[in-house]
C-alpha cells in the first residue's frame, strides 16, 4: 500500500539482495550448540537450520533455552560447544588457538626489543636508546590494536589458525538484526534517532567528515533520515518521528524495535517474542507485519514466540526446545501433533 | 496526508525566525554567541555592582580563567554527559596538556615552540593519553570506571611531583613563554598586565571547540554515544562498536582538556603539580552536573557562572556580610560571628550543598538537554508499560 510506495529504494535493494541468494540452501546453521552455565545446561547439543527466505519459529516452555540460543546467534553469549555458520561462514564458535593471539601482540615489540638488546651489547648506546623507545611505542601500539580489533586485524587472525567469535556489532554487519524480549529501545531518543542508530553499521561518515561537515556526512545524513522515515512508515509509525521512544505506546515500541532492526539491513531477522504482552488486535497486526517483512523484503526470520496462533499462522518450520534439548522439528502441523511437544507443554499423562 | 495542509501556517515571530535560522546554522549561532560574549561581557564588568569588585582588566583576566574551566566542562560533558562514562580523573589530561606546553615553550628543555603550534601538540598528546588510559579501562562500567579514572587522576600529579629530574618536582616548571600574535591586528602584547589577548584567544578556542563538539554530537558518532549511554548492550546489538566509540569519547574529552591545559599554562607562566589535583576534576564534574549534563551550551554557561561565583562571588559575599556588621550571636559556649566568615574557605562545602540542593530540586541541571529532562522526570511520562515489560521478562527467566 502506501508503505510499499514510501519504502521505495529500500525495498528494491533488499529484495534484490534476497532474490540473488534466494532458494539456495540454509542461511544459518547451528551444529551441536551447547551452553552450560555452571552445572546447568541451558542448551544441549542443538542442531538447527534456517532455510533462506523462510520463517522459522523456536518454541518451548519457559526456561527451555530459547533466549540463550538466540543470544548465542547474536554473539552476546559464547557457546560452550558447537558452531554457528551464517551464509557459509563461521561466525560463532568456541575460540580456536586463542592462546596464540597474545603471541601475535608481542611479536613485533619482541623483535625490536631483541635488536635493542643486541645494539646495547654492541655498545651502540645511541641506537639502543632509540630502539628502546621504539619498542615501547610498538608495544603500546600493538596492545591498542588488540583492544580496538580493527577489521584488518580480524582478517589477519585466520591466517594464524586463530578463531574468535564475532562480536555482536560485527554480527550486525554480517547481516543479522535482532529485537529483544524485554524491549530495549534507546528510551530517551526519538523514534527517528532510534532507527538512525539502527543504520549505524551501514553508514560510513567518519569523525573528520562530521567535524568538518564534509559532503559524505551531509549526503549520508540526508539520505539516512529519509530512509529512517520510510522504515518508520513501513512498520506503521508514520509521523511519529519526534516522539521519544519511552513515550510510545507498548505496541508501537515493539514496532519501533523492528524498524530499528530492519534499518541495519539484515538478511536474517531475530525476533524475540514480538507479540509478548499484546492484545489480540495488536497481535494480528504484528503477525501480518512479520509476514510482510518476509514476502516484501525477502528477509529470513527466526521467531521466538509463545502465542501459538502467531507461530502456527506464519511459520514454515517450527523447532521445539525443552530443557535445552531439541524435542521436535518440522512443519507447524507435524509439531502440533507431536506427543513429545504436548508432553513438554502439558506434562506427561499419568498412568 | 493532505489533511495537514488545511491548517494555515502561522507566521513566525521575528524571534522565532531568528531561532529557526540559527537552529539550522548552528555554527553561525555559536560564532554570533562568541562575538556577543567578546563585546558584552567586558562592558558588564563596567556596570555596578561589578565595577566595584575590580577593574575591567581584573574582570577580563578572570573571564580568561573562566574560559579554561568552560573548556574543561564542555570536554568532560562529552565523556560524562553524552557517552555516560563517569570520569573522575579528568584533571590528569589538563595536567598533561599544561606540562606539554611547559616542555615545548620554556627554558626547561630549552625549546621555544610557538604557542599556536603547542596548542595542537598539547591537544594531541592529551588525546594520546586519553586513548592509552581508555583502552584498558573502558571494559569497566559505571562505578568501576570511576574508580580507575580517579586513580589515574591521582597518579599523574604524584608522578609529576616525584619525577624530579623530568618535571622539577614541587617547584614546577617556570618561565613559560607568553603567546605571541606576531603583531597581527595590532596585537603584540600577551602579558600579565594585558589580559585582553588571552580573553580573545580563549573565547576563540571555546568557540571552535563548541562548533566541533556540536557537529559531532549531531552525527553518527554522537548518536552512538547517546545510544551507549542509554543501553550499551542494545547499542552493540545494533552494530555500534562500543569499544572504539567509547574510546573516541574519552579521547575527545582528553583533547579538550589538553587544549585547556596549554592555554592555562601559557597564561599562568608556571606549572606545578598542585594545580592539577582532584579538586580540578571535581570542579569540572560539578560544573557539568550543575550546568546540565548532555547540553554543551548549558554546561558552558554553568561552568562560567560557577567559576565566577567561586572566584569573585564568594569573596564579595564575605565583604558584603562583613559590611552589614551583624551582631555576634552567642550560642552557649559557641560564638557565631557571621561577619568574619571567610566564604572562600567554605567553597567546597557550598559546592556540596549546591549539588545536594540541585539533586533534590532540579536533577537535570540548570540548562538541561531535552533528553536528560525526560529521563529524570519519568514519573510524569507513560512508562508504566515499559516497566511492566521488564518484570514480565524477569518472570520469564
Amino acid at each position: 500500500m502506501t508503505a510499499e510506495a514510501a519504502l521505495g529504494t529500500t525495498t528494491a535493494t533488499s529484495a534484490a539482495d534476497a532474490a540473488a541468494g534466494s532458494g539456495t540452501g540454509m542461511i544459518l546453521s547451528a551444529r551441536a550448540v551447547t551452553k552450560r552455565f555452571g552445572g546447568l545446561v541451558a542448551v544441549r547439543a542443538v542442531d538447527f537450520e534456517i532455510p533462506r527466505g523462510s520463517i522459522v519459529s523456536l518454541i518451548g516452555p519457559n526456561g527451555a533455552g530459547k533466549t540463550t540460543f538466540f543470544n548465542i546467534i547474536a554473539g552476546l553469549t559464547e557457546p560452550t560447544e558447537g558452531v554457528i555458520e551464517f551464509q557459509e561462514a563461521t561466525i560463532v564458535a568456541r575460540p580456536v588457538r586463542a592462546w596464540a593471539e597474545p603471541i601475535l601482540w608481542f611479536a613485533l615489540p619482541a623483535v625490536t626489543a631483541v635488536i635493542a638488546a643486541l645494539a646495547l651489547l654492541a655498545g651502540i648506546s645511541a641506537v639502543a636508546d632509540v630502539l628502546v623507545g621504539l619498542t615501547a611505542v610498538v608495544l603500546v601500539g600493538s596492545l591498542l590494536i588488540a583492544v580496538i580489533r580493527p577489521r584488518w586485524y580480524l582478517n589477519l587472525l585466520p591466517r594464524f589458525g586463530i578463531f574468535r567469535s564475532a562480536r555482536p556489532n560485527d554480527i550486525v554487519t554480517f547481516g543479522i538484526g535482532r529485537t529483544f524480549q524485554n524491549i530495549r529501545l534507546f528510551a530517551n531518543m526519538t523514534s527517528l534517532e532510534n532507527v538512525l542508530v539502527g543504520m549505524h553499521s551501514r553508514m560510513h561518515a567518519t569523525l573528520p567528515d562530521a567535524a568538518l561537515r564534509l559532503r559524505r556526512h551531509r549526503d549520508e545524513e540526508r539520505t539516512s533520515r529519509v530512509k529512517a522515515r520510510e522504515w518508520l512508515a513501513y512498520v506503521g509509525l508514520k509521523g511519529r518521528d519526534d516522539i521519544a521512544a519511552r513515550n510510545l505506546p507498548y505496541g508501537d515500541q515493539r514496532r519501533l524495535e523492528i524498524a530499528r532492526a530492519l534499518a541495519s539491513e539484515p538478511k536474517l531477522l531475530l525476533l524475540d517474542e514480538p507479540t509478548a504482552g499484546m492484545n489480540p488486535v495488536e497481535t494480528t497486526q504484528m503477525t501480518a507485519l512479520i509476514g510482510k517483512i518476509r514476502t516484501e523484503l525477502g528477509i529470513t526470520i527466526l521467531l521466538i514466540e509463545h502465542d501459538m496462533r502467531v507461530v502456527m499462522g506464519v511459520s514454515d518450520r517450527v523447532t521445539v526446545l525443552d530443557h535445552g534439548e531439541k524435542i521436535a522439528e518440522g512443519t507447524p502441523e507435524v509439531v502440533r501433533a507431536d506427543p513429545k511437544v504436548i508432553e513438554a507443554y502439558l506434562g506427561a499423562p499419568t498412568a | 496526508m493532505t489533511a495537514t495542509s488545511t491548517v494555515p501556517p502561522r507566521r513566525p515571530s521575528p524571534i522565532g525566525r531568528i531561532r529557526a535560522f540559527f537552529g539550522g546554522h548552528q555554527s553561525l549561532a555559536i560564532i554570533a554567541g562568541a562575538a556577543v560574549v567578546l563585546l558584552v561581557l567586558p562592558q558588564i564588568a563596567l556596570l555596578p555592582p561589578f565595577s566595584g569588585f575590580g577593574t575591567q582588566k581584573d574582570w577580563v583576566g578572570g573571564f580568561s580563567n573562566a574560559g579554561v574551566f568552560v573548556l574543561l566542562a564542555v570536554g568532560l560533558n562529552v565523556v560524562v554527559g553524552l557517552a555516560g562514562l563517569l570520569d573522575l580523573g579528568y584533571a590528569a589530561f589538563f595536567a598533561i596538556g599544561a606540562y606539554t606546553y611547559a616542555y615545548g615553550a620554556s627554558p626547561f628543555l630549552n625549546l621555544h615552540i610557538p604557542f599556536w603550534i603547542m596548542l595542537i601538540v598539547g591537544a594531541a598528546v592529551a588525546a594520546a593519553f586519553g586513548i592509552l588510559l581508555g583502552a584498558p579501562t573502558l571494559r569497566l562500567r559505571g562505578d568501576y570506571l570511576a574508580i580507575v579514572t580517579l586513580g589515574f587522576g591521582e597518579i599523574v600529579p604524584v608522578v609529576i611531583l616525584n619525577a624530579n629530574n623530568y618535571t622539577n618536582g614541587t617547584n614546577g616548571i617556570t618561565g613559560l613563554a607568553q603567546p605571541s600574535a606576531y603583531g597581527l591586528f595590532g596585537v603584540d602584547g600577551f602579558g600579565f598586565s594585558n589580559p585582553w589577548p588571552y580573553f580573545v584567544t580563549v573565547v576563540g578556542i571555546v568557540m571552535v571547540t563548541m562548533i566541533l563538539l556540536y557537529r559531532l554530537q549531531d552525527s553518527r558518532l554522537g548518536r552512538a554515544w547517546v545510544a551507549i549511554r542509554e543501553d550499551e548492550l542494545a547499542a552493540a546489538s545494533m552494530g555500534i562498536n562500543t569499544v572504539t566509540t567509547k574510546l573516541l569519547a574519552f579521547s575527545i574529552g582528553a583533547t579538550t582538556s589538553g587544549l585547556a591545559g596549554v592555554f592555562y599554562a601559557s597564561k599562568l607562566g608556571v606549572v606545578t603539580p598542585d594545580q592539577f589535583g582532584f579538586t580540578v576534576s571535581f570542579t569540572a564534574l560539578a560544573m557539568v552536573v550543575l550546568g546540565g549534563m548532555g547540553n554543551t551550551l548549558g554546561v558552558a554557561a554553568g561552568a562560567f557562572v560557577i567559576y565566577e561565583i567561586q572566584s569573585t562571588g564568594l569573596k564579595q559575599l564575605g565583604q558584603v556580610v562583613q559590611s552589614l556588621h551583624l551582631p555576634v550571636v552567642a550560642l552557649g559556649p559557641i560564638k557565631v560571628d557571621i561577619g568574619s566568615i571567610n566564604f572562600i574557605n567554605y567553597q567546597y562545602l557550598l559546592y556540596g550543598l549546591a549539588l545536594v540542593g540541585m539533586m533534590l530540586l532540579r536533577p537535570e541541571g540548570l540548562f538541561p538537554s531535552r533528553r536528560r529532562r525526560q529521563e529524570l522526570h519519568e514519573d510524569t511520562d507513560e512508562v508504566a508499560e515499559f516497566k511492566s515489560a521488564e518484570t514480565l521478562e524477569a518472570i520469564d527467566r
